[in-house]
Formats: C-alpha cells, structure tokens, sequence
C-alpha cells in the first residue's frame, strides 16, 4: 500500500496504531514477550542490518576474485565471512549478472527476501503489481524503474518458493579501475542487487 | 477444495506500474515497526513455524486489500486465537483478562541479537539419494492441492528443467500442517517464457524457481 493512500485514511491510522498497541499490551502482560527485545528488533533494522551490507559483499566480489568465486561456490560461507547470516538469509545463492543474462528476484507468493544482506524488503516488493508483473513482464517492470536492457539481454527471474535467499551480483561499472571497496560499495544500490536497478556510475 | 491463498499472484493481469521507493524508507506509519517486532518476538516463542504463519497471511479473507504489515497483524492475531494464547475479548479490551498460556521460550532484549545472526536453517542431512540431476527435464505437479502449497499457480503442469540441487529441507506443504518436517530434496528448476505463457511470453525471458521433489515427476 502506498504512502499517499495512507495520508489519506487517517482514522484507519490511527485503528491500526490502537490495534497494535492493544496487541503489544495484552502479549506483554502475559509475559509472552520482553517489550525492550522489539526495541532491540526494530533498531537492528533501522540501523544495522540494512543494504548497505549487501553491497560490502558485491563491493568484495568486484575486488576480489577469489572471494567472488568462493561465493559463486558456496554464498552462505563466504556472505558470513563478513559477518551476515541468519535470519530470512540461512541459506544464500548468489545470482550473477552478465551481458548475456540479468536476474531479477522476486517473491510471487509472499515476501521472501535475503535480510541479512538487504534488510527488510521495500514496499513495492511485498505489493501485488511487482509480485504479479515481474514473472511475466520482467521488462516492463525494469521500465517502472527506468532501466532498458539490450534485447540480447535474457532476463531470468528468480521467484523465492522456498527458504534458499537470492542477491543479484550485478555487473561493476566501467572506469572502477582501481577504486576501493570503500568506493565500489558506494556505487552499488539496493534495486541493484535485487535486479530492478543498475549499480550507479561513477561520477566523471 | 477449502484450503484458498490469496497470495499466489504470479502472472495475474495487473496493470499498475510499480512504484520505486527510496532505500532508507522502510516504514511508512508509527504502527509498521511494532508490527514487525511483536510478529518476530512472537516467531521466537516456537508457538508456530514460518510456514503456519505464511499459510495464516495467504488464507485471510481479505488479502487483496490489506497492505503488508497489515496482513502480518491480521494474522498474527488469529495465529495468537487459534492457540488460546490471546483471546478476543483481550484484543477488544487491550489488556490480558485469562491466565498466559506456557510458551517454549520467551525471546529477551540480550538475546536478540544472537537469535537474528543464528536464523532458522532448513536445510537438514540427507537420508536418501536426490531423484533429479542438473539437467534433467521434469514436469512439474499439474493437480491444485487442498493445503498451503510453495508450488505457484502459474507453473502448473509445466516442463522445466533441474538447474541446481539445493539440498533437503524442511517440506513447507507438512510443515505448515503441523505435519512434521518431512525434509526432502529442493530443487531450482528454471522455465522458459513460452512454456510458462505461451504466445504471451516476453521474448528473452526465463523464470526460475525452488521446487521440492515430490512438486515433479520426470518428463514424459
């Protein structure tokens, strides 16, 4: 649901906020949770596990072939390595991108998305016109973000059924010779590694 | 058939334009962080599995028009009432009126951060030899199934071929039934576009998916 269509349903705000609290009230006093652990949760996602993570491992990739091969061979090890793992991110696959072939990720039956590494799944990710679309329209769905691809281009999307996660490696812009991985991480966007964007170009 | 997801949306006609959003927007009203937090501590009482609650999200009634968080709510709250946990009436009144009931764990602030680094692994040690090879062509279950399912609708019936061997893991159709785990071979499986959509298909477009063996039989 979008931001404006929330602007214009206060009251259903304002229900939302009265049912949640309600909810986080009865559960506290029957001692089912600790209420500073969702403190602890909602700050972790807000400020430590978020794409920039994601894009320290692209960034490593870029840098370094063996890294890029040891996570061709096995995602999971070699993602930890830098200290991601766990939660909606236990098992990882990393899809990469080539001239002849682009990934998209998409989740068409629910939300699944690598959090570890990206964090929580943007709005139109969980929204029914990208989780309808981007299976048979991938195309068109890149236009929504303003990205055209060769026609010798396959697209190959990736539709997360089961609890393998998926982060695109996309490919390193040209003129990145000898950048650091300070430098590449900073070119590499979220959409990037999810397949709906391109990494940035470095300013000329 | 009783079991019905309103969630499986791959391949409906919609002709809404997806709506970029930037990367350091990740709620969009003061509700949406309590929601995401109350459904995780509740995830982290063991009083369900991920696959009960994605087939609680995917059979509320009024899917469509609920926005994500939402849904969560929505369904976090019947997970909740199935289980006598929270009963009606404390929703209504906001405070708790009957006696807890136990609960396997109870997830504290110090914990957190280990729980969220260990995750919940599904794949387990393999008990028998896997049916497919890479490159093996197989078809995938055309028959709809009364039960929360991880097979999309619009790969029914449809030639794929083995792309990767993922491992054993947990079956999310038993799991979600309170079944048992009942591990088996998951499989990526990728489609072409003309197979999946015929005339309709995109040119230069291919889908790929994980598949668990007994979603496939071997191609005629």
């Amino acid at each position: 649901m979008s931001h404006e269509h929330h602007d214009h349903e206060h009251s259903e705000l304002g229900e939302m906020d009265l049912r949640v609290r309600a909810l986080e009230s009865v559960l506290a006093q029957k001692g089912y949770i600790d209420p500073a652990a969702l403190d602890v949760l909602i700050d972790t996602y807000q400020t430590k596990i978020g794409p920039r993570n994601g894009a320290r491992v692209v960034a490593r990739a870029w840098a370094d072939a063996a890294y890029r091969d040891w996570l061709r061979r096995d995602a999971t090890a070699a993602i930890a390595s830098l200290g991601y793992s766990g939660r909606q991110g236990e098992h990882m696959v990393v899809l990469e991108n080539t001239p002849q072939r682009h990934h998209m990720v998409v989740c068409t039956l629910c939300s699944c998305y690598p959090w570890p590494v990206l964090g929580l799944p943007p709005t139109w990710y969980k929204s029914a016109p990208y989780r309808s679309r981007a299976v048979k329209d991938p195309r068109g769905v890149l236009a929504d973000f303003g990205v055209t691809l060769p026609e010798s281009t396959e697209i190959r999307v990736v539709d997360s059924t089961a609890e393998v996660r998926y982060l695109v490696l996309p490919m390193r812009p040209a003129s990145t010779e000898g950048f650091s991985e300070e430098q590449l991480a900073a070119l590499v966007t979220r959409d990037s590694m999810i397949g709906t964007g391109l990494p940035l170009e470095p300013a000329p | 058939m009783t079991y019905l997801s309103h969630a499986d949306l791959g391949g409906r006609p919609n002709a809404e334009r997806v709506q970029p959003e930037a990367e350091g927007e990740l709620f969009h009203a003061g509700w949406e962080p309590r929601a995401l937090a109350v459904t995780l501590a509740m995830g982290a009482t063991g009083s369900w599995n991920i696959d009960m609650s994605r087939a609680a999200r995917e059979t509320l009634p009024d899917y469509a028009s609920l926005s994500y968080y939402q849904i969560w709510i929505g369904a976090l709250e019947k997970l909740l009432a199935e289980r006598n946990l929270v009963r009606p009436d404390e929703l209504q009144a906001g405070r708790a009126l009957h006696p807890p009931q136990p609960v396997a764990r109870v997830l504290q602030a110090d914990a957190v951060p280990e729980a969220l680094a260990k995750g919940s692994p599904t794949e387990r040690p393999a008990t028998a030899p896997a049916r497919f090879l890479v490159g093996d062509v197989v078809r995938t279950r055309a028959q709809r199934v009364d039960h929360h399912t991880r097979l999309p609708g619009y790969a029914h019936g449809r030639h794929g071929v083995i792309e990767s061997v993922q491992g054993m893991h947990v079956f999310a159709d038993s799991h979600a039934q309170g079944l048992g785990e009942q591990p088996q071979w998951l499989y990526r499986v990728a489609f072409s576009g003309t197979e999946l959509w015929g005339v309709d298909a995109a040119p230069g477009t291919s889908v790929a998916f994980d598949a668990w063996e007994s979603y496939l039989e071997p191609a005629a």
